[in-house]
């Protein structure tokens, strides 16, 4: 029998154009993703050098880091404008199928990609923006690149790449009821740091993986880059078939099946050797909500701020000193006495149907705390719309949460939802850096069914504490 | 892209772990369509505050630094997106090296995409360095092609660099064109490609 190979030396192999002794390998890539931010550059580049886009029915676009989310069309801020536009003429010059703001199939790019059916197994799909690894959920070869590798795609479709090491990160057992695939992730990261995942293509296995939904998974892999890992995968099974099975971009009838056939045979083999393995006991994993300035600087809900004191050396001190006074927090403060100005809940990480129903499940016949000011930014034109039809919206707003429409929103704030500074916010999303919400604005990274919660109570509340209303408990999507 | 054989400049020491790209350029400054001008914006809210002004408290803003090329910081330097900002903002400032024990992936790639030299050191190595530049003023030499960092004392570290790299930015290579040589491969891999 052959060598047992991973879905990650699987896809390698077959995308290699050229090898060369001492050079990356030449990859073909299948599914270029572009946006308004890191894209102007790079068609500017073609344009200087009178190239073309060489495949533009493998290209797609949308626009999500800069769209208002209310009042749709009046944006205050003309570089912002200018970057949108400037985003709409390169589509038609270049011939670029594009999801603009008015488009129906408008959303954040990684939540649309999956939504549509654009992300296959097997596929090698990039991105400018570090959150392609969402793609790997479906056991694609999904990672951010920059706008030169940007302009390399657009013109060639190819990227050049060294071959990466793989990291298994196997999860075994149950996570327990009211602990969600955010909190597994950011455990993780809590555990093995912001940089573990550096130089490494990480495969997420096991049977807890596998017992998760698609849109659990993506959750999972949304975050590797958080890890260091420029991507994050996991082999399909049938449950990603499932999703995939009526999509727009996928194939129908026999077709289907075929395809079906090939995308299990990706997964990878049993006995297949991994550079380096790690495994979590996922009943272990409790609610996590970070205190600092990195998503590794994160603990379980019923713990509390740690204290410089307990660390020997300097520069770890230094660290966290520096991190309790960007988040105004004391050494040793429970982290249910933090009081919270802002919930967010949106991004490529929590915006999904899934996503919302959970936390709608939590606030239904509930009221946001009156010092509270509360947003949920579904993650995509479709997102939205499916989740009026069951009525979400209506729970949310009820509840004295803000509605809203479709993209990225404060999770980088790059439109006018900004975080006040000094002001503090429990968000799905997975970015704690200074600044990253705001100037001077503080993120504390949770699941959405805990910043549902924070959002009612004012402060960080254990979710499993929570009273709980179980209609959309059994529903999954 | 402008080649770079070696280089000799005065380092800035920024002793700090984890530097990310939010704090390298922040967003609002990501709106811009064009490649130059980033540099004004490079880690602006450590240099100026709320108001536009330069905060006494952060080093770079003190003129001994004015010149300084060399940055010189601690692990997993530009963790974050893949913003290119960051990259540009670094060297529309003035630097041309960028030393530390580690680097985010896609920060070393677009690094040496517009050919700012990243050069990984040791952990003890680079911490010398921040300690020397923190004392006194310290010049580096970096010679890119004998992969060497040296002061102009008995400073001497050697670096590791992939050859491709290494080759790229000796040569100022365009790599698209580089990429477009293998036009045919290309064309022949499409016609067998399963999509
Ligand atoms: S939602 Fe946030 S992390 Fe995701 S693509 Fe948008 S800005 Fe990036």
């Amino acid at each position: 029998m052959a060598q047992p190979k991973t879905i990650i030396d699987k896809i390698w192999e077959n995308h290699i154009v050229h090898q060369e002794k001492g050079k990356p390998d030449l990859l073909y890539i299948d599914l270029h993703l572009i946006h308004e931010v890191t894209s102007p550059q790079a068609f500017e580049g073609l344009r200087m050098k009178d190239r073309k886009v060489r495949r533009p029915d493998l290209t797609f676009a949308t626009m999500d880091h800069n769209v208002p989310t209310r009042n749709r069309h009046v944006i205050k801020d003309q570089v912002s404008k200018k970057q949108m536009h400037t985003l709409k003429e390169n589509c038609e010059e270049f011939g670029v199928p594009l999801a603009d703001i008015d488009h129906p199939d408008q959303g954040i790019v990684h939540v649309i990609g999956p939504e549509l059916g654009l992300t296959h197994p097997g596929k090698t799909i990039v991105c400018g923006d570090s959150h392609t690894s969402t793609h790997g959920a479906f056991g694609a070869l999904a990672f951010g690149i920059g706008t030169s590798e940007v302009e390399h795609v657009l013109s060639t479709q190819t990227l050049g790449q060294a071959p990466p090491k793989t990291l298994q990160v196997k999860v075994e057992g149950k996570l327990g009821t009211g602990v969600t695939a955010k909190d597994l992730i950011l455990a993780v990261i809590a555990k093995y740091g912001v940089r573990f995942g550096t130089g490494y293509v990480i495969e997420y296995t096991g049977e807890t993986i596998r017992e998760m939904s698609m849109e659990q998974r993506m959750t999972v892999c949304n975050m590797s880059i958080e890890a260091g890992a420029r991507a994050g995968l996991i082999s399909p099974d049938e449950t990603t078939i499932d999703y995939l099975r009526g999509k727009r971009h996928v194939p129908e009838g026999e077709a289907f099946e075929e395809a079906a056939d090939h995308w299990r045979s990706l997964a990878t083999d049993p006995g297949a050797a991994y550079d380096a393995t790690v495994t979590i006991d996922a009943s272990k994993v409790e609610p996590q909500v970070t205190w600092g300035t990195n998503p590794s600087m994160c603990v379980p809900v019923g713990g509390s701020v740690p204290n410089p004191d307990d660390k020997e050396k300097d520069y770890e001190k230094d660290e966290i000193q520096r991190a309790l006074q960007y988040m105004g927090l004391e050494a040793d403060q429970p982290m249910t006495s933090v009081t919270i100005d802002h919930v967010f809940i949106g991004s490529c990480t929590n915006s999904r149907l899934s996503d919302l129903r959970k936390a709608a499940e939590i606030v239904r016949g509930k009221k946001v705390h009156e010092q509270v000011t509360a947003l949920v930014v579904p993650g995509s034109k479709t997102v939205k719309e499916a989740a009026e039809k069951e009525g979400l919206d209506v729970i949310f707003t009820t509840a004295g949460f803000e509605w809203r429409d479709a993209g990225c929103s404060m999770c980088l704030a790059m439109n006018d939802d900004i975080i006040p500074s000094g002001e503090r916010c429990a968000s799905t999303s997975n970015r704690n850096f200074e600044g990253r919400q705001g100037n001077g604005a503080r993120t504390h990274l949770v699941s959405p069914e805990m910043a549902a919660a924070a959002a009612v109570e004012g402060h960080f509340v254990d979710v499993r504490a929570f009273s709980k209303n179980s209609q959309f408990a059994d529903k999954e999507v | 892209m402008e080649p770079i054989r070696v280089h000799t400049g005065l380092v800035y020491p920024m002793n700090r772990a984890n530097v990310d790209t939010d704090q390298i350029i922040p967003k609002q400054f990501l709106k811009r369509i064009e490649r130059q001008g980033f540099g004004q914006f490079l880690f602006y809210h450590w240099r100026f505050d709320d108001d536009g002004n330069r905060r006494s408290d952060f080093s770079l803003n003190e003129e001994k630094y004015n010149n300084a090329t060399i940055l010189v910081a601690g692990e997993n330097f530009g963790c974050g997106s893949s913003r290119e900002h960051a990259p540009w903002a670094i060297q529309d400032y003035g630097f041309k090296v960028v030393i530390a024990p580690s680097f985010a992936d896609i920060f070393y790639n677009n690094s040496v995409k517009n050919g700012i030299l990243p050069v990984k050191l040791g952990s003890e190595e680079t911490q010398e360095i921040l300690r020397k530049a923190e004392q006194e003023s310290l010049k580096l030499t970096v010679d890119l092609e004998n992969q060497l960092v040296c002061d102009e004392e008995n400073l001497e570290f050697r670096f590791d660099i992939a050859e491709y790299h290494k080759e790229m930015l000796l040569n100022g290579w365009d790599e698209i064109a580089v990429t477009l040589t293998h036009a045919d491969k290309i064309t022949a891999f499409e016609k067998n490609h399963a999509y």
